[in-house]
């Protein structure tokens, strides 16, 4: 894990210190919302619904257990309790006063954590792979690469003020778990022919009113031009990118009109310019950060007491085998722990939650913790053999639900619940949807299926990726749900199809069961999961099971 | 033909606390959307947006919101408005619980 340098620690210090200045000049009348607004949101506040709302940067979405504590501890001493962990890797508090972030500034600070750019047309919070420094099919951990990235964006002079918010995830494994393909700026950690680890950098992916799935800008980068390439394609978009039109400003639009190419070349030329500026001190800085990552030290052990447990207890076999994910390391395994309890809300822990989680990653977890975009959170290290225990002291707190990859695994954005650009509920029907398969008993037959809900056409909640999409609408003053079919948030990425004509807010759910009922019938064996049977079979057969009226009607059309 | 004008109620929030508001008819701020004023007449209603917005050291983003008369003074007719003055959904949290 990093650890803040006297450098770090001097920045962000005097950061709170003008930030707590800047709220008393509001409160006091010297500064007009207009004014205090900017402000604000370059530290992370925003104002929503029924509150302002704090959005806190968990970088690449590392966490130590000193500072998930901290995480619980401004939970309950300047919120309601809880916190919200999002699909960029952020915490959200949803209820604090303005006159107490200052404050909840301060606390982050001592744990080296802050809210700077998880708001403004800035570079923000860079996401990761979850499962980073873990992974079996890891290539290399991108976690030193990605914290390079945020020193580098953190207060970068050329980059505070943009046409619009920039996003950069960057992944080092075989498999992409870090949506790459649906950032503003992608890096992908490869070996080419010769064994020599580079970089593929991706452009040009987003979600929100125009998806676009990111290109490849360049196929092989070497270590030291990484840091140039990167800044050279910002300030490349920074330039030509539109100012005219918000809805227009990201860089895949940029890209769209442009073109691939021409941005290539313009990016080369840039890079050329500034290649020379770049001293080596990145480098240098690269392998100090390297030192703070270097792998726990991992213990050879027998696993006997994971495999007695996992004959003896159906319980823990199934949570096993819902949650658990292959290490790099033979008798460790990758946890996942599900913030998706039927019936509670994606994303959500509560103070208590998190304090338990800090203690099960202090005793058995090498003290790190991940949060992941699908709004869980990971345990990366743990031995096979503590398994058990860690699943009792995980069963304490009620956070033992064995779904993680099925249908209750739910991806969800705050929704009109919170948000102040919402046009409809999220939560309420994730919650629904978990509900009502629980009830049925099938998720487990269904398989893996992602059903990613978004309030809004922004789509923080990834809907035009999920397998299942669901896009919440107001038509006419009316909650309306838009279904997407046959989205893909892997290295195969591809966006999802509109089924047809919305649905009501006490319809989605019925809906959602016709589909997913059709699912199985459709299916050609258990082993093909609903995104396989979508791409083999289309959209028509899904939409026959969603819209049965308009089926019924073609049958009563052709009988006449 | 333009849109005949409907019922408003300037809402805004909170500096300090961040919750919904809404501008009484003797010029302060409720947190109970029955005690607002009831706009009913168009002039008027921007005149007491403007006078609200002049209230910087209070509150935040005041704007029209679209209301009708009841027995119990205005209702909300969208129901982001109908959120706004009742809380989250998922828990019980925000106005709803105020006074429980």
């Amino acid at each position: 894990m990093y650890h803040y340098n006297d450098f770090d620690k001097a920045f962000l210090a005097e950061r709170n210190t003008q930030f707590r200045a800047q709220v008393e000049r509001r409160v006091a009348g010297n500064l007009t919302e207009d004014e205090f607004k900017p402000l604000r949101l370059m530290n992370g506040l925003y104002l929503q619904l029924h509150a302002y709302m704090l959005r806190v940067a968990i970088p690449y979405g590392t966490l130590s257990s000193a500072q998930m504590d901290t995480l619980a501890l401004l939970a309950d001493k300047w919120d309601k309790g809880y916190g919200h962990f999002t699909t960029r890797q952020n915490i959200q508090y949803n209820w604090p006063k303005l006159t107490d972030v200052p404050d909840m500034l301060d606390a982050l600070g001592e744990v080296g954590m802050h809210a700077i750019q998880t708001s403004g047309n800035t570079i923000r919070n860079v996401t990761a792979d979850h499962f980073a420094g873990a992974a079996a099919d890891e290539i290399e951990d991108p976690r030193p690469l990605a914290e390079l990235i945020r020193q580098w964006s953190t207060d970068h002079p050329e980059f505070q003020f943009m046409g619009r918010k920039f996003k950069i995830a960057v992944s080092g494994a075989a498999a992409d778990r870090a949506v790459l393909k649906a950032h503003d700026l992608a890096v992908r950690i490869v070996k080419n022919d010769a064994g020599v680890v580079g970089y593929q950098v991706l452009v040009g992916g987003g979600l929100g009113r125009t998806p676009m799935i990111g290109k490849v800008l360049h196929d092989f980068l070497p270590r030291e031009d990484l840091l140039p390439f990167i800044e050279a394609t910002v300030s490349v978009w920074n330039q030509i990118g539109r100012r005219d039109n918000k809805y227009k400003a990201r860089i895949k639009i940029t890209v769209h009109e442009h073109g691939l190419e021409d941005i290539r070349a313009r990016v080369d030329e840039r890079f050329a310019q500034i290649k020379p500026t770049f001293s080596g001190v990145d480098q240098a800085l690269f392998e100090d950060i390297k030192a703070h990552f270097a792998a726990p030290a991992f213990r050879n052990a027998p696993t006997v007491d994971y495999d007695t447990a996992y004959d003896a207890n159906p319980t823990f076999r199934s949570w096993a085998d819902t949650n658990l994910a292959a290490h790099r390391v033979d008798g460790y395994a990758v946890v996942t722990v599900s913030l998706k309890k039927h019936g509670d809300t994606p994303g959500d822990a509560t103070s208590a939650q998190m304090r338990a989680l800090a203690q099960i990653a202090r005793d058995f977890g090498h003290d790190e913790l991940r949060i992941s975009h699908e709004q869980n959170v990971i345990l990366p290290h743990v031995h096979k053999s503590d398994l058990p225990v860690v699943y009792a002291a995980l069963r304490d707190v009620d956070l033992h639900t064995a779904n993680i990859g099925l249908i209750s695994d739910i991806i969800a954005c705050p929704g009109m619940d919170y948000c102040a650009l919402a046009t409809a509920r999220s939560i309420p029907v994730a919650q629904k949807i978990a509900e009502r398969f629980d009830e049925l008993k099938l998720e487990h037959d269904i398989g893996h299926l992602q059903v990613k809900i978004s309030g809004c056409i922004n789509a923080c909640g990834h809907h035009h990726v999920g397998h299942i999409g669901i896009l919440g609408l107001d038509r006419a003053g009316v909650e309306n749900y838009q279904i997407t079919l046959g989205g893909d948030a892997t290295w195969d990425a591809a966006i999802g199809e509109r089924a047809g004509p919305g649905f009501a807010y006490d319809e989605i759910v019925p809906a959602i069961e016709r589909l997913v009922n059709g699912y199985l019938e459709l299916r050609d064996s258990p082993a093909e999961t609903f995104l396989a049977a979508y791409r083999r079979l289309g959209l028509a057969p899904f939409k026959a099971y969603l819209y049965p009226e308009a089926q019924d009607a073609k049958v009563r059309a052709n009988a006449a | 033909m333009p849109r005949a004008f409907t019922p408003k109620v300037v809402t805004a929030n909170a500096l300090i606390e961040g919750d919904v508001i809404y501008l009484t008819a003797d010029n302060g701020w409720t947190r109970d959307l029955p005690l607002a004023e009831l706009l009913t007449d168009e002039a008027h209603a921007q005149l007491r947006l403007l006078e609200a917005e002049q209230q910087v050291g209070e509150i935040v983003g005041a704007y029209l919101a679209d209301a009708v008369a009841s027995d119990n003074g205005p209702e909300p007719t969208h129901f982001r408005e109908d959120f706004r003055r009742t809380g989250p959904s998922n828990y019980f949290h925000g106005k709803q619980a105020v006074g429980q």
